[in-house]
């Protein structure tokens, strides 16, 4: 199986109020917050780590989840954040023009 | 409010957490209207880094939403430079305030790669010889047109904020019509604010009673005009508590010198950036602290008028004449142009006034509505008015 990449959509605006994310879609300027596991995905979304890695590493760390399982939910999540274009996915992986998670604070 | 964003802001509000911040990143600007409250001199603005240095202080006190605005912000030359900072690294959502006459093509193409929420463009009238007599430049309607086009077809989100005054007050339809043409919101405002400075001859550029009358009952405004004009019921307790707006609860403002206001609009000193953090005048200036204590019901003349709980009174107005708790007399009108009925606070000057010039009969509109409510309970007169 082929695996995923996963990376910050640059276009949206973000910032992390008391753990809780909060994005606004670059689109429409709709409002999102994120639950705690796509909280991790957004900050985890570098481009770089595969979602794999993300979920070994990040989720099954945090939430007691078999590995399948949790790629599975991790894979049906980042499509749906495509679909709302806060994260991009690839199974290349992305080139990031910089860092920021807007997780200041 | 969208849902989500009133529940982000009262979560921010029960964390004391600036979650939106205006930064006006000069005073200088390319237009002179006739109306503006700013000294367009340049006195010392912060540089680029000491900007950036602000920004990233901001973020980290999580600020959110930031207005960038002026003077005029395209006249910085590192305007760019800190727009990109404020997005592609520190990704607040940024909306921009300007006259857009720097905007062509090429500005208009940067600010859509940049993922600028919205830009908000100051149109006055849709007359060329009426706009630019209140800017002062000649051709500056068209530019700033012709940069709305720009950014439309960027497919970025414009907004015109038209504001009233005598000289364009018969136009706004006609800017209204121009922006839905156009395909762009469209906002207006009938408030002149006194110059930073206490000088409040600006003030007589403000549109009249009548006037205001006409845009309160505008029901392609307003939506349904009885509701909207109708006079309120007495506060209930809770209503007493509430807090008079978001200056210094979830929003501040910061001068082009580092200066932390309250708000755009309210010019209380409480600290700045380049003496002290930002997140700690937010928490501990003396001066932002009383503001955030006064509740409704500390407001002197405001608890006993009929319209306090339905005013839009704005404590920065309010303390440009001289008193944060107290009544601002610009919403007194509008509160007057809405109801019919006078506020306390005219009630008040009225009463202060017939002492000193007792046996005076010179007896205005205004003061023939005024004189027949001025012995009796606001509240009673105002429900015998309608009757
Ligand atoms: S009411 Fe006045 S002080 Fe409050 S946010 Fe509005 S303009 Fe600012
Ligand atoms: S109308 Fe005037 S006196 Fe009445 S609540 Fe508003 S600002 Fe205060």
């Amino acid at each position: 199986m082929s695996r995923l990449y996963v990376a910050r959509n640059p276009r949206v605006a973000a910032r992390s109020l008391d753990g809780e994310m909060m994005i606004m879609s670059g689109r429409d300027s709709t409002l999102f917050t994120l639950n705690k596991t796509a909280t991790i995905l957004w900050q985890s979304a570098d481009g770089t780590t595969p979602l794999d890695e993300i979920v070994e590493h990040r989720i099954c760390q945090e939430f007691e989840v078999e590995p399948a399982e949790a790629l599975h939910d991790a894979e049906t999540l980042a499509r749906e954040l495509a679909s709302h274009e806060i994260i991009q996915i690839s199974e290349e992986p992305i080139p990031q023009p910089n860092p920021a998670a807007g997780e200041s604070r | 409010m969208n849902g989500l964003l009133e529940q982000m802001t009262e979560k921010a509000l029960k964390l004391n957490v600036p979650l939106s911040v205006q930064l006006d990143l000069t005073y200088r600007c390319n237009e002179r209207c006739v109306h503006c409250y700013l000294d367009h001199d340049d006195h010392g603005e912060m540089t680029t880094a000491e900007i950036k240095h602000l920004l990233k202080e901001m973020a980290d006190a999580g600020v959110f939403i930031l207005t960038l605005s002026g003077g005029e912000i395209f006249l910085r030359k590192d305007f760019f430079e800190l727009l990109e900072y404020a997005r592609r690294t520190l990704m607040f959502c940024v909306k921009l305030k300007t006259n857009a006459m720097l905007i062509r093509e090429r500005e208009a193409a940067r600010i859509r790669d940049l993922g600028v929420e919205s830009v908000q463009i100051s149109i006055y009238s849709h007359r060329p010889e009426v706009h630019d007599a209140i800017t002062l430049v000649p051709g500056s309607l068209k530019r700033s047109l012709d940069a709305v086009r720009f950014l439309k077809s960027q497919g970025l989100r414009v907004v015109i904020a038209n504001v009233l005054m005598t000289q364009n007050m018969q136009d706004y339809p006609a800017v209204r019509a121009l922006a839905a043409e156009l395909g762009v919101d469209c906002t207006l405002d009938p408030t002149i604010t006194p110059m930073m400075d206490g000088d409040r001859s600006v003030l007589s550029l403000g549109v009249d009673q009548t006037a205001l009358q006409q845009v309160f009952r505008d029901a392609s405004l307003v939506g349904d005009v009885e509701e909207f004009c109708a006079i309120s019921t007495n506060p209930d307790e809770d209503a007493l508590e509430n807090l008079p707006c978001s200056a210094g609860h979830t929003s501040c403002y910061v001068s082009p010198y580092g200066d932390v206001f309250p708000c755009v609009q309210f010019p209380l000193p409480t600290g700045n950036v380049r003496k002290q953090r930002f997140i700690d005048i937010w928490r501990h200036s003396d001066a932002m602290n009383d503001v955030r204590s006064i509740r409704v019901k500390d407001l002197t003349t405001c608890t006993s008028c009929s319209h306090v709980s339905s005013c839009s009174r704005c404590p920065g107005l309010a303390f440009l004449e001289g008193n944060m708790r107290g009544p601002s007399s610009q919403d007194c009108e509008r509160s007057y142009a809405r109801t019919g009925v006078p506020s306390a606070n005219m009630l008040a000057k009225k009463r202060a006034g017939a002492g000193q010039n007792l046996g005076q009969t010179n007896l205005g509109r205004a003061d023939l509505v005024q004189i027949r409510v001025l012995p009796a309970n606001v509240e009673t007169s105002a429900t015998s008015a309608t009757a």
